[in-house]
């Protein structure tokens, strides 16, 4: 849990560019090329590759190299401590609302 | 999950806002009566295991709700929210901040802004929250705080008891 903070700051700032939640939802139809997720930009590759880093140190996504290609992945894990939060604030209006359900009952079947 | 359109829970990680829509089965006043008085608020705000106890509350433009959740421990955590407008039974606008038992607002910490209308739909009623912080940084020393504080480690109690309930 410690480290979440540390974690989850990093994953905003990722998700906090354009081309890097573009490459994401690429990422998510399943593991592409730097050079083929690079081609529908309008940008040279060096910087493309500081996007596809900034991914990579959020924990987002993992990279690996064969011989000339550099292929990339959506890291699973990482979206979960994402995930875990927007859960936590579900269940947290949830639990709110089932019981402003229950005030509601109680306070109708008073003015019946 | 129900196909149930009018009820929905939206986290726009992006535009740092959750958006929260949910349909409650009493007419439109009385909704608005439960949001807007504090002793019905204090039976509902605070999700469970946490209750609420108002402090102080002014429910009108400017004006402010003072209050408490407390966990069963006894612990207790601090909210302000200030009223900015107020349109009587279709909606409110205010600043959620994080405040001390005196009802000092913290400077140093991100409010959020929640913007809450109501609408009939016949005996039933329609609630939608928008709740948008300045930016996905301020959300995010919210998250960091939640797990400093203790809060989070309550509110993991209470999802595993929400699973173990709905399981």
């Amino acid at each position: 849990m410690d480290n979440n903070g540390a974690r989850l700051d990093t994953v905003f700032l990722a998700f906090a560019d354009g081309t890097r939640r573009a490459v994401l939802q690429q990422l998510g139809r399943g593991p592409a090329s730097v050079s083929d997720l690079a081609a529908p930009f309008d940008m040279a590759l060096p910087p493309f590759m500081k996007h596809i880093k900034t991914l990579e140190a959020a924990g987002l996504i993992t990279t690996r190299k064969q011989g000339r290609v550099r292929t990339c992945e959506i890291n699973p894990d990482a979206h979960a401590a994402v995930e875990h939060w927007f859960q936590h604030q579900r269940s947290q209006w949830s639990s709110r609302y089932q019981k402003l359900d229950r005030l509601l009952e109680t306070l109708k079947g008073k003015s019946r | 999950m129900k196909p149930d359109l009018r009820n929905s829970f939206v986290a726009d990680l992006q535009k740092a806002q959750i958006i929260v829509r949910r349909e409650f089965n009493a007419p439109k006043s009385l909704v608005w009566d439960c949001h807007t008085k504090s002793e019905l608020l204090d039976q509902w705000f605070a999700p469970s295991p946490l209750t609420t106890r108002t402090k102080s509350m002014d429910f009108r433009d400017g004006g402010h709700w003072h209050y408490a959740m407390i966990d069963p421990d006894g612990q207790e955590y601090w909210g302000r929210m200030d009223y900015k407008t107020i349109t009587p039974k279709d909606g409110y606008t205010l600043q959620d901040g994080f405040s001390d038992a005196t009802g000092a607002v913290n400077p140093d910490l991100p409010a959020a802004t929640w913007v809450v209308t109501f609408a009939a739909l016949g005996e039933r009623s329609l609630v939608s929250t928008v709740v948008s912080y300045a930016s996905a940084e301020a959300l995010q020393q919210v998250i960091d705080m939640g797990m400093q504080d203790g809060l989070m480690s309550t509110m993991e109690r209470l999802d595993a008891l929400l699973v173990t309930l709905t399981a």
